[in-house]
């Protein structure tokens, strides 16, 4: 195993470790928490994989954002904080058989397609910000504007579902 | 580095996602289910990007875009979510079961409290009136013909 293989390993089993915490732990803010460290190891990944551009998004997304909107959520909701409250439904054996279906079937069909691919990470050039920023701005600039209206249409879709005042009056 | 040691992770984390998203019966956590299952895919495109010395860097663009568009659907996800709870109490999915085929699933008890509230007024109006009410609910029995009139 080679250096960043070495990196990649530890980096995934931090990732794929947090990441059963949060779907098994029974308490609601120490899932967002668990979140958080699932999210930075695979900001890392991105790092080893010469994506820098796409962990720093990322850390400053999903870490600084939608964590934070969560948390925010489990407070507005006043979930059940603390153990022992339930959190799961009865269908947790079902769950698993499923979830250990979906990554059976995804390996075996992975392991089988790209057995000989391997990636050279010194040959291509990294992803910074000045090559994605040309790529956004002159391939993907359509896309790109569309991406900001639909942003724009799911913050006014957000502010009228949560404001009691805004639409229909006999909807309260 | 070997292209399986990027994939396999992403395979494991969608399975952890797909896990927790038939498994949790909280809202809130359901949505940090699919994040987990959208991180996956992220990382499926950074790695292919990686893989194709991508010159345009079509992967990492398309890793972007999916990381914008997962923070639109978390901020409505979870305008809908409060929305929900403002309404019924309660965010957990097992209850809200008022869109479920009646055959399926047991009469739903949730209904039954925000209804009751609804109907005791309008029995108090029906009733207050006409029947000999103790002193106690009779300023209740005076009060409504008010309400309607005014």
């Amino acid at each position: 195993m080679t250096g960043y293989e070495v990196v990649f390993t530890l980096l995934g089993v931090i990732a794929v470790g947090s990441a059963v915490l949060v779907v098994s732990t029974t308490n609601v803010v120490r899932a967002a928490l668990w979140l958080v460290v699932t999210l930075g190891a695979i900001a890392g990944c991105y790092l080893v994989l010469t994506a820098e551009f796409v962990a720093v998004v990322q850390l400053l997304i999903y870490v600084g954002a939608v964590v934070v909107l969560l948390l925010f959520a489990v407070m507005f909701t006043r979930a059940p904080i603390g153990p022992g409250t339930d959190l799961d439904t009865r269908n947790r054996p079902i769950a698993a058989l499923v979830a250990l279906a979906t990554a059976g079937l995804l390996i075996t069909l992975l392991v089988d397609a790209f057995r000989h691919a391997y990636v050279d990470l010194n040959a291509g050039q990294p992803g910074s910000a000045a090559a994605l920023g040309s790529a956004v701005f002159r391939t993907y600039v359509l896309p790109f504007e569309v991406v900001s209206v639909l942003l724009l249409a799911a913050l006014i879709g957000a502010i009228v579902l949560s404001r009691p005042d805004v639409g229909t009056p006999g909807s309260r | 580095m070997h292209l399986l040691f990027p994939l396999v992770l992403s395979a494991l984390l969608f399975a952890v996602g797909v896990y927790g998203l038939l498994a949790r019966r909280n809202a809130v956590l359901l949505l940090m289910s699919v994040e987990l299952m959208l991180n996956a895919v992220n990382l499926d495109l950074v790695a292919f990007d990686a893989w194709l010395h991508d010159a345009l860097h079509n992967g990492q663009t398309l890793a972007l875009f999916v990381i914008t568009v997962a923070a639109a659907e978390v901020g409505l996800g979870l305008a809908i979510v409060l929305q929900v709870f403002r309404q019924r109490a309660t965010i957990a999915i097992d209850d809200l079961v008022e869109l479920a085929e009646p055959d399926t699933v047991p009469e739903p008890p949730t209904p039954v409290p925000p209804a009751t509230p609804a109907i005791g007024p309008a029995d108090l109006v029906g009733v207050g009136p006409a029947g000999a009410a103790p002193s106690g609910a009779e300023p209740v029995g005076t009060q409504p013909p008010d309400g309607p009139a005014s």
